[in-house]
């Protein structure tokens, strides 16, 4: 079935299978490879996107779910070759080691400040829940979340 | 992983629905927020040949409070209800719908779905059981409406026939002098509890219970009330003495199995801690205390 929607501004469309997930829609029929499949089961958040506002696991929606829809995906978050605020942030203060949960990570930290600018360590523990790291321990991508609040309150 | 081949289809309205059901037969079904049907057929324990979206009906996600009652469409979001002003009347309610899974998931999931999909794990089943909670169910032939006691049956069955769909969930504001909480245990945010309980009660003079449910979670085939442990509370005073009692009939009322997430033992432990910890919370909102409370994990 044909599958339209808006990802980062721009109308896509394919036709899929309806039992396509939402991440292999944006991988492999849009070409948007940014987006990561982690553990495929609801669990880790790498695959973690924006659709109509409001982060989704994409591994647990079918892309037909979808249709009609406004979704935002890593590539969308630079303007004009210019870093977002949030990925600056997670670049500044090492919040990324293999990169891998990065993607889910950066759209689960737009969403929290979106509802709440100042969030405070326990707000950003409860926000970033559903966004696994294996490498990091957490710690410097704490310390960028803090870095990108502060931020974006400047501009 | 992908699911065994589907066919889809966008209802625009109940009615359409509840005929596309009947049109596609025992093998379709309805879908809403998918985050538990979803992983399902993912890992092909289930395998609709149809999928009848309801997602784009509008009118099923609304959350309001009438007199003397919470009404939220079978389409709200559980970020819906933690965000809601209406819903934050009741406490027990917040901290179901604040503590499911993660961010992404609350942000999709559903309370008619998780209650339709009647899933033993499941959160609303055993916070709604402790309040007066009533689902509205429309078929071809009109609209029902089924106390949540009648409304579960088993572990993922329902009293919903096959062309049937729940449109709003109907809980009374609980009395005057009432506090609840609903507190779980979770390994980790995104999977269900190991074990959760939910209790509601009335006090009169400070600390006389006068009235109380308790309900446990994840340690049945469906969310189990705790009759014995309501026994060692109703017409008493809240002294250790009591509360201890009814962690203990709490204890004994839960009928866990071992599994991966901890031994029979470990829940039957865990469910005594929970009521316990539960009716203290519920004591102080009851006395006009504002408490947070909810979900446990490591790490929160």
């Amino acid at each position: 079935m044909l599958v339209r929607v808006r990802v980062n501004g721009a109308a896509r469309e394919a036709e899929v299978e309806p039992r396509t997930l939402l991440v292999e829609f944006l991988r492999e029929h849009l070409n948007l490879p940014g987006t990561h499949i982690g553990c495929d089961t609801t669990y880790c958040g790498a695959c973690t996107v924006m659709l109509n506002g409001r982060t989704v696991k994409s591994c647990t929606l079918f892309a037909p779910m979808a249709d009609g829809g406004e979704i935002t995906t890593v590539e969308g978050l630079a303007t004009d070759g210019k870093l977002h605020p949030v990925q600056e942030a997670f670049a500044e203060c090492h919040g990324l080691q293999c990169g891998y949960c990065t993607p889910g990570l950066l759209l689960s930290t737009l969403q929290l400040l979106k509802k709440n600018p100042k969030p405070t360590d326990a707000q950003i523990r409860k926000g970033i829940a559903g966004n696994t790291c294996r490498c990091t321990g957490y710690q410097n991508i704490f310390k960028s979340i803090r870095m990108a609040a502060a931020e974006m309150e400047k501009r | 992983m992908y699911a065994a081949p589907f066919s889809y289809h966008r209802a625009g309205s109940i009615q359409e629905a509840i005929k596309l059901l009947r049109e596609l037969g025992e093998d379709a079904r309805v879908i809403a927020g998918g985050q538990s049907l979803i992983p399902l057929m993912k890992m092909r324990m289930t395998r609709p040949t149809a999928l009848i979206d309801i997602n784009f009906i509008s009118g099923l996600s609304e959350i309001h409070a009438p007199k003397g009652e919470l009404r939220m469409g079978a389409l709200a979001r559980h970020a819906d209800i933690e965000n809601s002003a209406a819903a934050s009347g009741i406490p027990l309610i917040h901290d179901c719908a604040a503590g499911i899974a993660d961010a992404q998931v609350r942000n999709q999931g559903t309370i008619g779905g998780s209650l339709a999909e009647a899933d033993p794990s499941g959160d609303w089943a055993t916070a709604l059981l402790a309040l007066d909670t009533s689902i509205v169910c429309v078929g071809p032939s009109g609209q029902r409406t089924v106390a949540l006691e009648e409304f579960v049956k088993d572990a993922y069955t329902t009293v919903l026939a096959h062309d049937e769909i729940v449109t709003t969930v109907h809980v009374k504001m609980p009395a005057k002098g009432s506090g609840g909480a609903h507190l779980a245990f979770k390994r980790s945010a995104p999977v269900y509890p190991t074990a959760s309980a939910s209790v509601q009660l009335t006090l009169e003079d400070h600390d006389q219970c006068k009235d109380v449910r308790i309900v446990l979670g994840c340690v049945g085939l469906t969310a189990i009330r705790a009759k014995g442990a309501e026994d060692a509370l109703r017409g008493k005073a809240l002294t250790e003495k009591s509360i201890r009692a009814a962690a203990e009939a709490a204890r004994a009322a839960a009928q866990p199995q071992s599994d991966m997430r901890g031994s029979a033992e470990y829940k039957r432990a865990l469910i005594a801690a929970l009521v316990k910890r539960a009716i203290g919370i519920a004591a102080r909102r009851a006395r006009g205390e504002s408490v947070e409370s909810g979900h446990e994990y490591v790490g929160r």
